[in-house]
């Protein structure tokens, strides 16, 4: 009795020690393995089904129609608001109080139509989009103004106010009151685009017309605004974070050779974290060039090109969520909208890999010492 | 130290300040202004009745019903795929592994694609591609699910929910302390029964407040829904997943720029508005506070 495991019954050996098969281990880790490619699976499926739905605009083999030509005498600006409107079933933002829903009207004139035009690649890169009339034009330049425009926009308001406040959390406030900003902040990171929509549409609109007194109510303006709310929540998260990332020793340091707390925050916090507050801004214009019920609710929706911050705008976004609808499965118009959401995903796709693999690269590198 | 110094400091604080409760002001004029404008309109009876004379009158029962069975629908998809993925990446992937961090990249690329992707993917996968599939394999080219429903709608929410649920329970999993796994461990219990006895439970917060999060997201967003299935008015509320479906989002967005007199229902839009924003505003709420409660018990 001078072995105590053989007391008790059993003993240890190679034998027993081994890992034995059980059908529930395989089966759930193979499950769970799985399953944890999904993410990248859907994430190829939405590329290759988006992109796919595209494809056909690019092997149509039927005579380019060179309708550039012939267009070039029209004005650009109102009139292509005007024009657009003419054919009828184009009627969202300004001229939204007098349209019907136009959803469930039949489409059968423009259904001729469309089945036999043809959009080139010259097309695509023209400055009219008429995607409904009788001699259809993709031209996707104004819809890139528009969006460009908006981000812009909402981007000179987004930015400044979201990293300020971001050092006010990180570096000034006290411990109480940055336990209320933070949540605070986050929910509105909650509220549904919509809402911010109808806010912007119904009250936003109004205030800033009767502060600037301009004529249209729903422009590039209102709808840059409305998009900096949804944008300050990501912003000022990031930013927030990447602030709170830079170590202890940095500010101590600067504290200690007898920087005050703002000379620290603005001198040695703030720089530390520009990676991350690069990443921030990156994700922010991300969700702006996005964003969808915004644009397609309070920025007037007429495919306009100019600088004027106060003229209607349309953006890549509200396009394919105003036109979608609308389209007969399979045509141009529809090809053309699809492809419009593979150049979003595209950009979107490199602003995240952008944000990810350099600037986190850097942050990393530079708070170890090495500076890149 | 100058006294200008501390004047521009003074200044720089100040800005500082001044933008964080611009912020604050800003969500408390949206939410004041949505309440007041709401508040007149809404009543049990205008949660509980259908829209009457051609949406100008009445209540907004089948868009909330329409909304909670998409939600529902979506959760069911969304949370046992996010927590299994969630579970992947924290307990069988290795850390710095190519694959844990392709898997980490797709999730976060898939928080930030824009939600009208995700209505095209809809559109292009399940409707066209699945749906018609569907259709002419098994009813013969009969048209049933190739087409907008709810079922389609649900699931291209989940997908759009699902980095939601992963990074919610991925957090919550790293509070589980690493000594109850390896007490389970070394008291012989495998590593799935680890994972079903102490892991999954100790991360139960961490579910719900994932659930919670992705419900009030599904909830709110539009775009995803614009042509995967819902539907501007229904005289009945949907009954089977080939069904289309009222939604509040939607509802809120085609009655402020398309219906035929927006003044004359401005009480309407406002009161569905509230109802939407209080319901996703509660719904966030909670969740921040279970997931301080989270942070404060992981110290």
């Amino acid at each position: 009795m001078d072995n105590p495991e053989e007391s008790r019954g059993f003993v240890f050996s190679k034998e027993s020690l081994r890992k034995k098969f059980r059908w529930s281990e395989f089966l759930s880790e193979k499950i769970i393995t799985g399953v944890g490619f999904l993410s990248i699976t859907i994430i190829i499926l939405i590329f290759f089904f988006v992109f796919k739905e595209s494809i056909p605009i690019f092997y149509t083999k039927k005579a380019a129609v060179k309708v550039e030509s012939v267009q070039k005498q029209e004005q650009y600006g109102v009139d292509t608001n005007v024009a657009v409107n003419a054919s009828g079933q184009e009627q969202y933002g300004v001229t939204a109080r007098d349209s019907l829903m136009t959803e469930n009207q039949p489409l059968a004139e423009d259904t001729v139509v469309h089945g036999s035009d043809v959009a080139t690649a010259k097309s695509l890169l023209g400055t009219k989009w008429m995607p409904v009339s009788d001699n259809p034009r993709y031209g996707l330049i104004p819809l890139f103004v528009g969006t460009l425009k908006i981000t812009l926009i909402a981007m000179l308001f987004a930015a400044p106010i979201a990293i300020l406040a971001a050092l006010f959390s990180a570096s000034f406030a006290p411990y109480w009151l940055r336990e209320f900003i933070k949540p605070a902040i986050e929910l509105l990171a909650g509220f549904p685009s919509v809402v911010i929509g109808f806010f912007a549409l119904m009250v936003m609109a109004t205030f800033f017309q009767n502060l600037f007194g301009y004529d249209g109510r729903l422009n590039a303006f209102v709808g840059g605004v409305a998009m900096a709310l949804a944008a300050i929540p990501i912003i000022f998260t990031i930013t927030e974070d990447a602030l709170t990332a830079v170590p202890r020793t940095y500010t101590e340091a600067s504290l200690a050779l007898g920087a005050t707390r703002w000379q620290t925050a603005l001198f040695v916090t703030l720089p530390a974290a520009t990676p991350g507050i690069f990443a921030a801004i990156l994700l922010g214009i991300g969700r702006v060039f996005g964003e969808t019920m915004i644009a397609l609710m309070a920025t007037g929706n007429a495919a306009m090109i100019g600088i004027n911050p106060f003229e209607s705008v349309r953006t890549l976004a509200a396009t394919i969520g105003a036109e979608m609808a609308e389209v007969v499965f399979g045509d141009t118009h529809y090809n053309v909208l699809f492809l419009i959401g593979s150049l979003l995903f595209i950009f979107n796709f490199s602003l995240n890999a952008l944000a990810e693999f350099y600037v986190k690269g850097k942050l990393v590198k530079r708070f170890q010492g090495k500076q890149s | 130290m100058s006294r200008q110094k501390t004047i521009t400091g003074g200044l720089f604080v100040g800005v500082t300040a001044f933008s964080a409760f611009l912020i604050i002001a800003v969500i408390i004029i949206l939410l004041v202004v949505i309440i007041n404008g709401g508040k007149d309109t809404f009543s049990w009876e205008f949660l509980t009745s259908f829209p009457e004379d051609g949406m100008m009158k009445g209540g907004i029962f089948p868009a909330i019903f329409g909304t909670v069975l998409l939600v529902l629908i979506m959760s069911v998809a969304a949370v046992p795929f996010g927590t299994i993925t969630a579970i992947y990446l924290t307990e069988y992937a290795h850390e710095k592994s190519v694959l844990a961090q392709t898997i980490r990249f797709a999730v976060r690329t898939l928080a930030t694609v824009p939600s009208i992707i995700f209505g095209l993917f809809g559109l292009g996968f399940f409707i066209k591609f699945v749906g018609t599939g569907i259709d002419d394999v098994f009813l013969g080219g009969q048209l049933k699910w190739g087409q907008p429903n709810i079922l389609w709608a649900s699931l291209t929410m989940a997908l759009l929910t699902l980095p939601v649920v992963i990074v919610s329970v991925e957090e919550a999993i790293r509070t589980v302390p690493r000594e109850l796994r390896e007490a389970s461990l070394a008291l012989g219990a495998t590593k799935w029964e680890t994972i079903k006895r102490i892991v999954i439970p100790g991360s139960r917060s961490g579910i719900m407040t994932g659930t919670i999060l992705a419900v009030s997201r599904g909830a709110g967003e539009v775009a995803p829904i614009l042509f995967t299935g819902a539907a501007y008015y229904l005289a009945t509320l949907p009954t089977s997943l080939s069904d289309q479906f009222m939604n509040l989002g939607y509802h809120i967005y085609i009655m402020a720029t398309q219906s035929a007199n927006v003044d004359q229902t401005l009480p309407i839009q406002f009161a569905t508005t509230m109802v939407l924003l209080l319901l996703t505003f509660t719904l966030n709420l909670a969740a921040v506070i279970i997931r301080s409660r989270l942070r404060r018990n992981a110290k």
